[in-house]
């Protein structure tokens, strides 16, 4: 699990990830924000269940997939947290909801 | 909504922003889209926020951090249309000197179309896989990720932690890291081939800026008393839910001791996705072992309109990156008529001895942090090449000798291999290294996967609401 290191400024965000409401400073992206409060899987693969978290931090390796808000799929490193954000764990495949 | 412009430039890192603030300046109408949510590409990722609010922080992250804060500045100030949080995923060059091209892009959700007259491709590089057994365990991160939730986030890792792999970047993090007073268990060196970079030595030694920022890094680490190993092999990591234990070769001995992050390094590559999907031409770089696209001294592509600059045409370096964008901007400020050849000419003087003072450290550093062939095909059968649809060396190797899968296009055929969310980004090299190696043939031979747009996700949604004409022939009407 990743720490705050001191000399950062005390104003935070209330984002609920898998339910459990936490604080993170403003600026932060999902990835960031779950890296902050687990050290373990962030999503299971679609392929084989296996676990996964976020790898590269910059865009690429889409490791970090998870459903934010409630829209499945989303590369949690590329989306800055906000107010009251849903974030959650993926487990598997997505469902296509129509 | 489709936007004309002159100038459209993938990219906010150095080579990006330096391009938009020189053709900017001469007139050009520019357009820059970044992916992430501020301007600074990887190198300065977060820099606005830092200097800002977190003082400590960017003295803990070293002077050519805190030099991007100016540079980020003057960007911002500039006469600049700068769209961030915009993932481009389809680019269209033009057809000819007088219709623009087509470029699309999703940003806050919705999708967008620009009419670029010219287009930069600024994408930046992206670390190299280290294809290791255990690699995809939750707790692996790259050293950049490491790096990237310290500047973006002010973050750092907890526990028992162990940098591995080779390249500068591993010194840089874990000095940096030592600064914040974090300090990592152990740096495992798998640097292998020291002999090879001496031929190299003496053009590294007129790079001052370049060797003592390196030794100074060891002596930093040395005083912090932080276990340097050096040529280690048989890296294995181990874990369940995550990673527990590293395992390791170093001086004949081998090692397993429990961790609790491991963060693996072995160099940056270009980020090619978009470049590929455009066919632009490539070559093979052995120095540098990966392929970036064929471009003249003034970063122009195989496709007219097209410019590639910074890492993504091949790694530079950040300050290596500034010059190339310069010369391409000047060079596409000339195309449209802004400035005179010979205007463009003299001025690009200093950003060409500039570039050539930086490419000056390059073969060194391309030669003594060459990644170990066996992290480049890696041996071990069971080790995971394809993250995304889980396939494993033991099978492509046996796709190549007993199907006789010839290359990677074929790979993906036979086992979805590189057709993941990713799309090859983090296999790709890993994949061609291991059919050459099992055909017996040089990489170039063996070619790269065809990338096709969109290179970024996007839904059936967002294509419906594109406004763009729709072609009877393309729908068989």
């Amino acid at each position: 699990m990743f720490k705050l290191l001191p000399d950062t400024p005390s104003e935070r965000v209330t984002v609920l990830v898998d339910d459990v409401t936490v604080q993170v400073p403003p600026g932060y992206t999902a990835a960031a924000a779950m890296l902050m409060n687990t050290d373990e899987a962030t999503r299971t693969t679609a392929t084989s269940n296996q676990p996964r978290a976020p790898y590269c931090m910059m865009g690429v390796c889409f490791e970090c997939l998870m459903e934010i808000n409630g829209v499945p799929n989303q590369q949690g490193c590329l989306v800055i947290v906000s107010e009251g954000m849903r974030i959650n764990r993926q487990q598997g495949k997505r469902e296509i909801n129509v | 909504m489709n936007q004309a412009c002159d100038l459209a430039i993938i990219g906010a890192g150095p080579a990006g922003m330096a391009a938009a603030l020189t053709a900017a300046n001469r007139g050009v109408n520019v357009v820059v889209l970044d992916e992430q949510p501020e301007p600074g590409g990887q190198i300065y990722r977060g820099i606005e926020r830092v200097e800002r609010t977190r003082a400590r922080h960017l003295e803990w992250l070293g002077p050519d951090y805190a030099a991007g804060a100016n540079f980020v500045r003057a960007f911002r100030n500039a006469k600049i249309e700068y769209l961030d949080g915009a993932q481009v995923w389809q680019i269209e060059a033009p057809a000819n000197d007088a219709s623009p091209g087509r470029l699309f892009y999703k940003r806050n959700g919705a999708v967008g179309q620009l009419s670029p007259r010219r287009v930069l491709i600024a994408t930046g590089a992206m670390e190299r896989p280290m294809p290791i057994p255990g690699w995809t365990l939750p707790g692996v991160l790259t050293c950049g990720a490491g790096q990237t939730v310290f500047k973006a986030n002010g973050l750092a890792p907890q526990g028992r932690f162990v940098l591995a792999g080779c390249g500068p970047l591993l010194l840089l993090y874990a000095a940096q890291l030592v600064r914040a007073g974090v300090k990592p268990a152990a740096i495992l060196e798998t640097t292998f081939n020291h002999g090879a970079a001496l031929p190299h030595a003496w053009k590294f030694f007129t790079t001052p800026e370049y060797w003592r920022k390196g030794l100074a890094l060891l002596r930093e680490l040395k005083a912090a008393g932080v276990p340097l190993r050096k040529n280690v092999t048989q890296l294995v990591l181990h874990g369940d839910a995550r990673v527990r234990e590293i395992e390791y070769q170093c001086g004949g001995k081998t090692t397993r001791e429990p961790v609790d992050q491991v963060f693996l390094h072995q160099g940056v590559v270009p980020n090619g996705n978009l470049a590929w999907s455009m066919n632009l031409a490539h070559a093979w770089d052995d120095a540098q072992r990966s392929f970036r696209p064929r471009l003249d001294e003034w970063g122009r592509s195989s496709t007219p309109g097209i410019f590639v600059a910074g890492d993504a045409g091949g790694i530079v370096g950040a300050k290596g990156a500034h010059a190339t964008g310069r010369l391409a901007a000047l060079a596409i400020a000339a195309d449209l008529g802004k400035i005179t050849i010979e205007g463009r000419d003299q001025q690009a003087r200093t950003p060409r001895a500039e570039l050539a003072k930086h490419q000056a450290a390059r073969p060194f550093l391309d030669a003594l942090y060459r990644p170990a062939p066996h992290w480049l095909a890696p041996q071990e059968a069971d080790t995971m090449v394809c993250r995304c649809e889980e396939i494993r060396a033991g099978e492509i190797r046996r796709l190549v000798t007993e199907q006789l899968c010839p290359g990677p296009n074929q790979m993906k055929s036979f086992a979805r291999c590189g057709m993941g969310p990713c799309q090859g980004r983090l296999c790709g090299l890993t994949v061609v290294e291991l059919i050459a190696q099992c055909r017996g043939v040089p990489v170039p031979e063996v070619g790269y996967y065809r990338i096709r747009p969109p290179v970024k996700p996007v839904t059936m949604g967002d294509l419906a609401t594109l406004d763009v004409p729709v072609r009877p022939d393309a729908v068989g009407l």
